[in-house]
């Protein structure tokens, strides 16, 4: 049963190696926020026999080892976490640039979001790269961030279908978020363009691009510089 | 340097040990042996540490030549293996003589079977682990499975050799099974009474498109929640999702590290060995247990695993 923990937080047992801790049931940046400064904390002061955090829109899964700690300990000890989440101070977000090429073989679904809301593509591309978005969180696969929020005017369903594989880099965007796709995957994003920049790269110590907190702007770019940076 | 030699690379032969923890806020999920206490029993025979790296065959075994000789151990499902064409058991130690050709045919029983070598199979760790992450590209060998020619760095054989096999007495208790016991799962609330008896009392059947991401099932839809779309959230090793169609999925080793689907149930700790063991076609059923068992069932696992008993040095 799920039990109350502190301001509003839940504990559920979400299996015998785990327990979510949520930050209520809708995705704002309050709750953003107690996500980050709960993972901030936990990071800073790690409780022994912990192994894993899932962080998400407005919780965070924390897996543990069972051979080491059982929920009820687990949950003590993080209500003496959530009590401290007050104190915890953030630092001033990174602001990331990723350049975009928009349209054409970039981003296949451009026309079709174009015609769903009645826009031309020059509008759209102003709309998508004049935002700035948060990263929510990175899931699904290593490096992939989700943000939002998307402008009104963009926000679209996920596809019917989804592709088998999507191209590496890809820019897209479902329901109010928007991602980009850091490796050949299946995708049910509806795709605006790419990057020709890394956002995984098991060889560089920053290995994701973009963290949970970040800030983000996408610049457009053409063809030719999307080319010499590739190259780059 | 020793090594070991891909004539054949069988169906999807992979590198894993026991998987990278700790990285879930960038998205990494820990990958790892899908039949954990294999791996950990294959390591043990041949003198290595429990989660030293190995190879992972799938349904269908290759061809393994050592061409400077090895001490190694099968261990998992029987894929009818030889060695130089003289039958090999499973669970048992066995040393290579330089220029023996290991060969595993197709499974006789399920899923996996784990060719262990003393001394491990040596990749470049990524993120602490050797394990293959098939679906991102990262980890194992070239972020792959194996490839006919590809050649592998192996520990030494230094070590005197001295065979040693598995009880079978203890083994038959540590085997796979086909009845998961599950946990409730954080959304179980949203299904309705009817919805859980229909996913309590019918078999599922494991589908094609099951790999070490998730197993997909098939059988008797599971009535829609009642709640809609949920926020995606964690979600966690073994973690039984009800897709929009009713149908059950279970997340596995390679799993996303979030997702949107409400989960019914959890496949408890001491059942994920038993995932890494069936096969597409496979019919399974869900047992739900509460907390306080399944934790006791997982502690007499790894009770037997810590048995002095369990291996028999001849």
């Amino acid at each position: 049963m799920p039990a109350i923990a502190y301001d509003g937080a839940r504990f559920q047992f979400a299996s015998d190696q785990s327990l979510l801790v949520s930050f209520g049931d809708k995705i704002t940046r309050r709750a953003h926020q107690q996500v980050l400064k709960l993972l901030r904390l936990l990071e800073s002061e790690p409780v022994a026999g912990v192994c894993n955090l899932h962080p998400a829109y407005c919780s965070v899964l924390v897996k543990f080892d069972p051979l080491r700690l059982q929920h009820e300990e687990l949950q003590s000890t993080l209500q003496e976490y959530l009590r401290r989440l007050k104190n915890v101070t953030l630092p001033d977000p990174r602001l990331v640039e990723i350049p975009v090429c928009y349209g054409a073989d970039y981003g296949p679904d451009l026309q079709d979001v174009c015609a769903m809301h009645k826009l031309t593509p020059e509008q759209a591309i102003e709309l998508h790269s004049s935002t700035i978005y948060l990263v929510y969180f990175l899931g699904f696969v290593p490096g992939f961030a989700y943000l939002g929020d998307l402008p009104e005017a963009l926000v679209t369903p996920r596809l019917p279908n989804p592709r088998r594989k999507v191209p590496v880099g890809s820019v897209a965007i479902a329901g109010n978020q928007t991602g980009v796709y850091p490796s050949a995957t299946p995708g049910g994003w509806r795709l605006l363009g790419r990057t020709p920049i890394a956002m995984f790269r098991p060889d560089r110590k920053g290995l994701s691009l973009l963290a949970i907190g970040d800030h983000v702007r996408f610049a457009p770019i053409s063809a030719e510089q999307f080319a010499a940076l590739e190259q780059a | 340097m020793s090594s070991i030699h891909a004539q054949t690379p069988g169906l999807l032969t992979t590198v894993q040990d026991l998987g990278r923890e700790g990285f879930g806020a960038m998205g990494v999920s820990p990958s790892g042996a899908a039949d954990r206490v294999s791996l950990r029993i294959g390591n043990r025979l041949v003198g290595n540490d429990e989660g030293a790296p190995a190879l992972e065959m799938t349904l269908l075994g290759g061809s393994f030549a050592f061409p400077q000789g090895a001490v190694f151990a099968l261990t998992g499902s029987d894929f009818g293996a030889t060695l130089n064409d003289a039958p090999l058991q499973l669970w048992t130690s066995y040393e290579a003589r330089p220029g023996r050709v290991l060969r595993a045919g197709p499974t006789q029983s399920g899923a996996r079977c784990y060719l262990c070598v003393h001394g491990g199979i040596h990749v470049e760790p990524f993120l602490g682990s050797a394990s293959t992450h098939l679906l991102s590209g990262l980890g194992g060998h070239q972020g792959r499975a194996l490839r006919k020619g590809d050649v592998l760095e192996i520990g030494p054989a230094s070590e005197p050799f001295r065979k040693t096999s598995v009880s079978a007495e203890m083994l038959r208790h540590l085997l796979p099974r086909k009845i998961l016991r599950v946990t409730p799962g954080p959304q179980q609330d949203w299904f309705s009474e009817s919805a859980h008896r229909i996913f309590s009392s019918n078999s599922y059947r494991v589908a094609e498109e099951s790999n070490r991401m998730g197993l997909r099932l098939e059988g008797q839809p599971i009535d829609g929640n009642s709640e809609g779309e949920m926020i995606s959230e964690g979600v966690s090793l073994g973690a039984v999702q009800i897709t929009a169609a009713g149908l059950p999925i279970i997340l596995f080793v390679e799993q996303q590290t979030t997702g949107g689907y409400a989960k019914i149930a959890n496949v408890i700790s001491a059942d994920f060995h038993s995932l890494g063991q069936l096969r597409p076609r496979d019919e399974i059923r869900f047992e739900p247990v509460d907390w306080e068992s399944a934790r006791s069932l997982l502690l007499e696992q790894e009770d037997l695993l810590a048995c002095k008993d369990l291996f028999i040095r001849s």
